[in-house]
């Protein structure tokens, strides 16, 4: 969403003095709207004009953080409506609620920190513990607070629409940016104060676009996440399109992430709803749920929803043992694109037998891409067999490969002195060609 | 102040193909992204239908197997429980075709055939057992065996489309294309296919999805883009598109693995079919309008979810 060359050349100051280390100032204007040079290398640039051109080449959302050190939380920075376009960026936090008329605050707390996966060789976990002022009572929620903060590493969200409240529970937690839950038309003023003087992000709901469009406007805060107010997943979803949309169309009052709430009562309702969201540009999600039954869908969606379209997840390319395997055990011999590695590995497993598996490493492309683009070849294969170790492990000399790439295998014979078995094109076949195949 | 609804101006839209011996069932039709009704039209819902085999799916993880105990050797009675369900179609698929197992040939899988669409009154989705070669010798007895009762069969791939779409336009039926995950592979299997003259509102289009985890990022993004396709007047993209979700969805360790074996991801049955569910109703946020499921309970969920997502939200 750049400036083009010509708009930012209408700001500067046209004298040509070549200071930025440009010829002309056309052509440091053309230098940063190709983004191979900054503003401030221009020592005479005007600040009405380095004000104009600075928001004009914000990002179309901008970046809010919540929390503090390692575990803070980037949102934003978003600048497609469609991941095929280029990618989408942050992905959504995942925020788990906890009451603050709850007496197992500690222990719940506990439950929503065991929430990490280990997938596609990456550790994926929740965001947020959100503390909701169910009490409505300002020192139990300021309690409340202070037990989770204690209690987690994640980052709070503050959840109550009383100021008294909430600067009540800032005071105790307050210094770590917890991200304030929030504003509406009537608490505006005092909440906005509150966020400032913390220096903390800020929800401000409204109740539908407009009003939502006019309370960003006059709260002037530049820390904000967004809140239609809707609750329904089919008009979330339509207000999550539109604020998406006019946020790429440079509607400022927009130009924020937003905050969604999986507040369904179904159990399974619930779930799908936040898929929605999590699929819909919803910066947050806020959860009541802690069952990792629940949690490992959304956490997985969200992997996939926000992996990068143009850069695969890969494997570690080396030796994987499956379910034990002796040395009489099969070699299958694969590419390290995680998608390709975990089909090839969920079908063995399906098949309940031990194998081993060799992931050649392809850049993290799946097996005829990385036939045809030449690194998926008969001397990687090769390379992968002496090197890995499998040498030592198997007493047999027969490595299998998919059949997407039969044609390798004479190549792959002569080079590597193993006698190749054409497995089935697709893994989901594995299973019956070990049945029909193996140890005949 | 007023926000501007920003609303698209979609000129075209997907072709709607019509189901059923009773032409009861429509599909596709929309002139907007999935559920977007402040923007477009959405006239039909997705089509949700159970799985059938012809031979006891004896390798079925146990939660699957329990909703139909008693019926998985018979899939007349199978397909008649399915529709009790809420199935909105019935898909047999002629597993026992296949040559690693019972090798059936296409006249044994046409009685089935014909046996199973008597029983019940929904449309039947007629699926081969996978060998191309195979599916289009079974496709074009089941196809004759119930002409005229407006299935829809496959799976159709640039290897095998001729005979099976042949069987299609004598017999009144419509096709599954199937193509890997690639825009391009898909418009030319249509092409193909159109050139035959099959209309193209009787051609559905799968792209072979694969499960939540298991590559859903790759079809969610070729059915974005294939919905636009259809939008902006792509008439080969046109179509409704078709997931086989529950046999991608029942293959994941996630869905497999027992409550035991995984303590740590919770138990079992609700992350099973949380794993179908969400596969399913993640693709029709990207535009999948037919799914092939396993479990009654996604047929459920996924039923109440969508009736939701059919509310106006017109601003
Ligand atoms: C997505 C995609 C891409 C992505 C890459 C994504 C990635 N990480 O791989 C991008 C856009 C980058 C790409 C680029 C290219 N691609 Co490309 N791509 C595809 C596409 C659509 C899907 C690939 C995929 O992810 N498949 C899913 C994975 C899981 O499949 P898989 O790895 O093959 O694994 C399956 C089987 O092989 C088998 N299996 C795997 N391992 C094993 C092991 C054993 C032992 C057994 C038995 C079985 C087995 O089971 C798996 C599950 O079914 C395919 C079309 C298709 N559907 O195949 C074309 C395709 C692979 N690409 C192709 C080509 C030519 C290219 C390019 C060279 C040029 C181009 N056309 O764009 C470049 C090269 C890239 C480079 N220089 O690095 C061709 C290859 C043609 C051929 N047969 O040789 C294909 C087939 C498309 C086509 N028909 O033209 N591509
Ligand atoms: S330093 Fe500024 S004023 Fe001087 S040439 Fe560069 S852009 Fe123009």
């Amino acid at each position: 969403m750049g400036l083009t060359g010509l708009e930012i050349f209408k700001q500067l100051p046209k004298t040509n003095c070549k200071d930025c280390g440009q010829p002309t100032c056309l052509a440091f204007a053309m230098q940063l709207a190709s983004g191979k040079a900054g503003l401030d290398q221009c020592p005479h640039v005007s600040d009405a004009a380095k004000e104009a051109l600075d928001s004009a080449s914000a990002p179309p959302v901008a970046l809010v953080k919540i929390g503090k050190g390692e575990k803070e939380l980037q949102l934003g920075n978003e600048t497609v409506l469609f991941r095929h376009d280029k990618r989408f960026e942050h992905p959504t936090g995942i925020a788990i609620a906890v009451n603050d008329n709850d007496s197992e605050i500690a222990f719940k707390v506990g439950e929503i920190n065991k929430l990490v996966f280990d997938r596609v060789g990456q550790i994926h976990n929740v965001n947020l513990v959100a503390v909701v002022n169910a009490s409505g009572d300002a020192a139990k929620f300021a309690e409340a607070a202070k037990t989770v903060q204690e209690n987690t590493p994640f980052p709070l969200v503050l959840i109550s629409e009383d100021a008294a409240a909430m600067g009540a529970a800032l005071e105790v937690a307050g210094a770590n940016a917890p991200l304030i839950c929030g504003a509406n038309a009537a608490n505006l003023d005092a909440m906005v104060e509150l966020a400032k003087k913390y220096d903390a992000p800020l929800v401000i709901k409204g109740a539908g676009l407009d009003e939502l469009a006019a309370l960003v406007e006059k709260a002037g805060y530049k820390k904000v996440i967004l809140d239609s107010g809707a609750r329904e997943v089919n008009k979330v979803l339509a207000d999550q399109t539109q604020i998406r949309r006019q946020a790429l169309k440079k509607f400022r009052s927009f130009g924020y992430p937003t905050i969604t709430f999986a507040d369904n009562p179904d159990p399974i309702q619930v779930i799908v709803d936040a898929g929605v969201y999590i699929a819909k540009y919803a910066g947050i999600v806020v959860l009541n749920t802690a069952d990792p039954a629940d949690i490992l869908p959304l956490i997985t969606l969200r992997l996939n929803i926000y992996t990068d379209p143009q850069k695969p997840i890969a494997v570690e390319s080396k030796l994987y043992e499956i379910a034990n395997p002796g040395p009489d055990d099969p070699v299958f011999v694969t590419t390290n694109f995680s998608l390709t590695y975990f089909n090839v590995q969920g079908d063995v497993e399906a098949g309940r037998f031990p194998a081993y598996i060799l992931p050649v490493d392809t850049d993290g492309i799946s097996v005829l891409t990385g036939w045809a683009a030449g690194k998926f070849t008969p001397e990687k294969i090769t390379e992968m067999l002496n090197t890995s170790g499998i040498t030592d492990k198997v007493s047999h000399r027969k490595v299998i490969i998919p059949g997407g790439v039969a044609v390798l295998s004479g190549k792959l014979q002569e080079l590597s002195g193993w006698e190749v078995l054409v497995g089935p094109r697709d893994s989901a076949g594995i299973p019956s060609f070990y049945k029909q195949r193996w140890g005949k | 102040m007023a926000v501007t609804i920003a609303k698209e101006k979609w000129t075209s839209k997907v072709g709607e193909m019509v189901l059923g011996a009773d032409s009861s069932v429509k599909v596709g039709g929309e002139s907007t992204l999935p559920f977007l009704h402040f923007e477009g039209e959405m006239p039909n819902k997705t089509v949700l239908a159970l799985e059938v085999w012809d031979l006891d799916p004896t390798d079925w993880p146990e939660i699957l197997r329990k909703p139909f105990a008693d019926v998985l050797a018979d899939p007349v009675a199978w397909a008649k429980k399915c529709v009790e369900y809420g199935a909105d179609a019935v898909a047999l698929r002629f597993m026992s075709a296949h040559p690693d197992f019972k090798d059936a040939s296409p006249e044994d899988c046409a009685v089935t055939a014909k046996a199973v669409a008597e029983a019940v009154n929904v449309p039947l989705i007629l699926i081969g057992c996978g060998v191309e070669e195979k599916d289009a010798e079974v496709l074009e007895k089941a196809g004759e065996a119930l002409a005229g009762k407006n299935c829809l069969i496959g799976c159709a791939t640039e290897k095998n489309y001729k005979t099976i779409t042949a069987t299609a336009m004598v017999n009144g039926h419509s096709v599954i294309a199937s193509s890997p995950l690639d825009i391009n592979l898909a418009k030319q299997l249509n092409i193909l296919m159109t050139e035959m003259n099959l209309p193209t509102n009787r051609i559905a289009i799968d792209p072979l999805v694969g499960a939540l985890g298991y590559g859903i990022e790759y079809a969610y993004s070729i059915m974005e883009r294939a919905r636009m396709g259809a939008l902006t007047g792509d008439k080969m993209l046109a179509m409704p598109v078709i997931c086989f979700v529950g046999q991608e969805a029942w293959k994941a360790k996630e869905a497999k693995s027992t409550s035991e074996e995984a303590p740590e991801w919770g138990a079992q049955e609700r992350r099973a079919i949380l794993w179908e569910v969400l596969t399913t109703t993640t693709f029709a946020q990207a535009g999948g309008s037919i799914f092939i499921l396993r479990h009654p309970e996604t047929v459920k969920q996924v039923k109440v979810h969508v009736n939701k997502m059919m509310e106006s939200n017109a601003y």
